[in-house]
């Protein structure tokens, strides 16, 4: 018998080959998923038996839905003792519900326009790579643009807050070479004097090239809980920004500055933080003034959120190793460019879903200011729609609408957060 | 002295350190440190764990700060002058024993960065000097990707072409094989001889004794914070003075 021998010596090397392909189809998909084993099958069946009875008894109300009746008693009539949902208090209510009771309704086209224009001016932000980075131009002028078209008014006022903003930006960028943290307060103050300024020449100008104004206490609906959450949200993450890296700052005023801010906003209960913006901050301002209700509830939801968004951050920049800070460094980058360049890209994709979380959670808040006597959509209904002879006591069809809203847009943010976050990924671990 | 003539490679002082100290806390890191180092010398600085390699050449391009004595490198006293850091940095490049390179941008723009942010040199002009030199370690077809789809000795030559894309008078390497496979670790050292022979100056910390020997025309061996022995490699492996140095060099070439 030949003798046995191991030795081997490859004589070609194998070239690289698909996988095999995978078994695929439905039945295969069932069988693995859901009727895996007896225990598994059995779940399957009470779930399925569980869906179907709420299936058969939800979808009358849906489907014997009044759309069209004048008042709660008519649609009951129509309804004849049927289960049916009166849908029609949303039809008969619609623009109520959007624009709330008050605002002008041949100019509902203005926030119209401007909920439009939003997406132009959101899209190369929030999809940066399919869209001309020009556009960010648009994004850049959108705010003023949307103030203009919802409140209307002199076209100074939003070009002098325009103004203002790149003067903050020109300070920012003269003084940032010296100390970036001095730069951003320098920049912010700068921009605060000179709205404060610009105030006693819009003032007097009220009628320069204004188009029809409507006052915020006219302003309602599902509008105000929109306006609200975007303007907030864009507001408190360079906010929450700012206030993470001033709490790292090696200047001890910033530092604590930014400490006694973040823990005391933390603190506090975001209902307590818009009665004071309701009624307590009206004691200090100046007998006349008056600050636009709307604009000092934006100012103290975006310190509240900006305090969550920057420990959130916190977190973020604590998770990055040191070498990226030493090779940062080690390149001869300053502050700031590290920071905008390396740091902040890094920790930011870190911190996306801490920071959705405090945006879904802010949008959703919005509706508390319904409770200092502002009809956002939820207190439009607790309100002026309950409140009515012909719609009190219709309840689901209201409030399962708000919800709807609510659930479309923070599922849409939601699904967003994790589409950017695969866009992002870019490590193979 | 004759060996002090014999070491010198140039007239023109690269870095110059004197009486320099460095404490972290109480812990009295580096004590009482002179070096002076020559324009195309290539040093290495060898000595046991926790010794103040790292910290040392840390100290040159300013990532810790020293306390006592003076640091100046290519005529620039480092003081804490934000400034004078800066210039120094962007004339000093650094290679890290993790490498360190930057995971959200590609190869390409890790290496096109700081010569566009710092240098303000035009983005065209930085993408051919960085391909030039990503040819030079020879992985110019890796540009578009990421770090995070490279081998740890690809990624580490990445960082050595992004160190150079700065055009630096110096480069600090601190262990910067140590983190590789055997198989990589050629390809790194080869990048850095290489290197060697254009004449870059080069401060090494490594335990890659076949590198000293080949191309280090000095050696340092360090410990407790200090520097206890230098010499050039030949007589540093064979003929070392302290006893100290005799211990480290049986243990690390023992076997
Ligand atoms: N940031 C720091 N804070 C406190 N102590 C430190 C710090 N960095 C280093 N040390 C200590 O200083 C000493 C010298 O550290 P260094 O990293 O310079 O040593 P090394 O010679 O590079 O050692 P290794 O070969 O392990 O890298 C060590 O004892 C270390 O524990
Ligand atoms: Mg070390």
């Amino acid at each position: 018998m030949a003798q046995e021998h191991f030795a081997f010596v490859r004589s070609h090397m194998l070239p690289e080959a698909p996988p095999p392909a995978a078994e695929r189809g439905a039945i295969k998909w069932l069988r693995e998923n859901l009727f895996s084993s007896a225990a598994n099958s059995l779940l399957t069946v009470v779930s399925l038996y569980v869906v179907i009875q709420i299936v058969i008894s939800a979808a009358p109300w849906f489907l014997n839905g009044v759309w069209d009746s004048p008042s709660l008693t008519a649609c009951r009539d129509i309804l004849d003792g049927n289960m049916g949902g009166c849908f029609a208090v949303l039809t008969e209510r619609w623009n109520q519900l959007l624009f709330g009771f008050k605002y002008p309704s041949e100019l509902y086209w203005r926030p119209g326009l401007a909920f439009i224009l939003l997406f132009v001016a959101g899209a190369p932000l929030l999809f940066y790579k399919l869209f001309p980075s020009k556009m960010l131009i648009f994004t850049g002028l959108y705010p003023f643009i949307a103030y203009w078209l919802i409140w209307g008014g002199s076209i100074l006022v939003p070009v002098f807050a325009l103004l203002g903003v790149l003067l903050g930006v020109y300070v920012y960028k003269r003084t940032v070479a010296a100390s970036a943290g001095m730069a951003v307060i320098a920049g912010f103050v700068a921009a605060l004097i000179f709205w404060i300024l610009s105030g006693f020449i819009t003032a007097p100008m009220e009628n320069v090239l204004a188009i029809e104004a409507v006052p915020s206490r006219d302003m309602g609906g599902f509008m105000i809980n929109l306006m609200l959450g975007v303007v907030c949200v864009s507001l408190s993450v360079p906010f929450g920004i700012v206030l993470a890296l001033g709490r790292q700052s090696s200047m001890p005023i910033i530092k604590w500055i930014c400490v006694v801010f973040i823990e005391f906003i933390r603190g506090v209960p975001l209902i307590t933080l818009l009665f004071v913006a309701n009624v307590v901050l009206a004691y200090f301002l100046p007998p006349g003034t008056s600050f636009d209700l709307i604009l000092r509830v934006i100012i103290m939801i975006t310190m509240f959120a900006s305090a969550y968004i920057a420990e959130v951050i916190r977190g973020g920049l604590a998770a990055l190793p040191r070498g990226q800070y030493e090779a940062a460094d080690s390149l001869g980058l300053d502050y700031a460019q590290a920071m905008q360049l390396i740091i902040l890209p890094q920790a930011l994709k870190i911190s996306i879903p801490g920071i959705v979380n405090v945006a879904v959670g802010l949008f959703k808040d919005t509706t508390l200011v319904s409770v200092i006597s502002m009809f956002d959509i939820v207190g439009m209904i607790r309100g002026p729609i309950l409140a009515s002879a012909e719609w009190n006591g219709v309840y689901w069809e209201l409030f399962g609408f708000a919800a709807l809203l609510f659930f479309v847009t923070c599922y849409g943010i939601s699904q967003y957060s994790q589409w950017l976050e695969r866009q992002l990924q870019t490590d193979h671990r | 002295m004759a060996a002090e003539t014999q070491l010198k490679v140039s007239d023109e002082v690269a870095v110059e350190i004197t009486k320099m100290n460095k404490w972290f806390g109480a812990f009295h890191v580096l004590r009482d440190i002179d070096l002076t180092v020559y324009q195309g010398e290539r040093i290495v600085i060898a000595g046991p764990s926790g010794s103040g390699k790292s910290t040392l050449i840390r100290c040159i391009n300013a990532l810790e700060e020293h306390q006592k004595g003076s640091i100046s490198v290519d005529g620039t006293v480092l003081s804490s002058d934000v400034k004078n850091i800066d210039k120094v940095r962007s004339e000093v490049g650094m290679v890290f024993q993790h490498f360190n390179l930057f995971p959200h941008l590609t190869i390409l723009e890790n290496c096109t960065l700081a010569p566009i942010w710092v240098r303000k040199t035009p983005k065209r002009e930085a993408e051919e000097i960085a391909m030039h030199f990503l040819e030079k370690v020879k992985i110019p077809e890796q540009a578009d990707k990421y770090p995070g789809m490279l081998s740890g000795g690809q990624q580490q030559r990445v960082a050595i072409a992004r160190s150079l894309c700065m055009k630096p008078r110096i480069m600090l390497f601190d262990e910067p094989t140590s983190a590789l496979d055997p198989e990589m670790i050629s390809e790194v050292l080869d990048t850095m001889i290489e290197l060697a022979e254009e004449g870059m100056t080069m401060l090494c910390v490594t335990h890659e004794m076949g590198f000293a020997r080949k191309v280090a025309n000095r050696v340092i061996f360090m410990d407790q914070g200090q520097i206890v022995e230098q010499n050039e490699p030949e007589e540093f492996f064979n003929n070392p003075q302290s006893e100290r140095t005799k211990l480290f060099l049986s243990q690390i070439l023992g076997h």
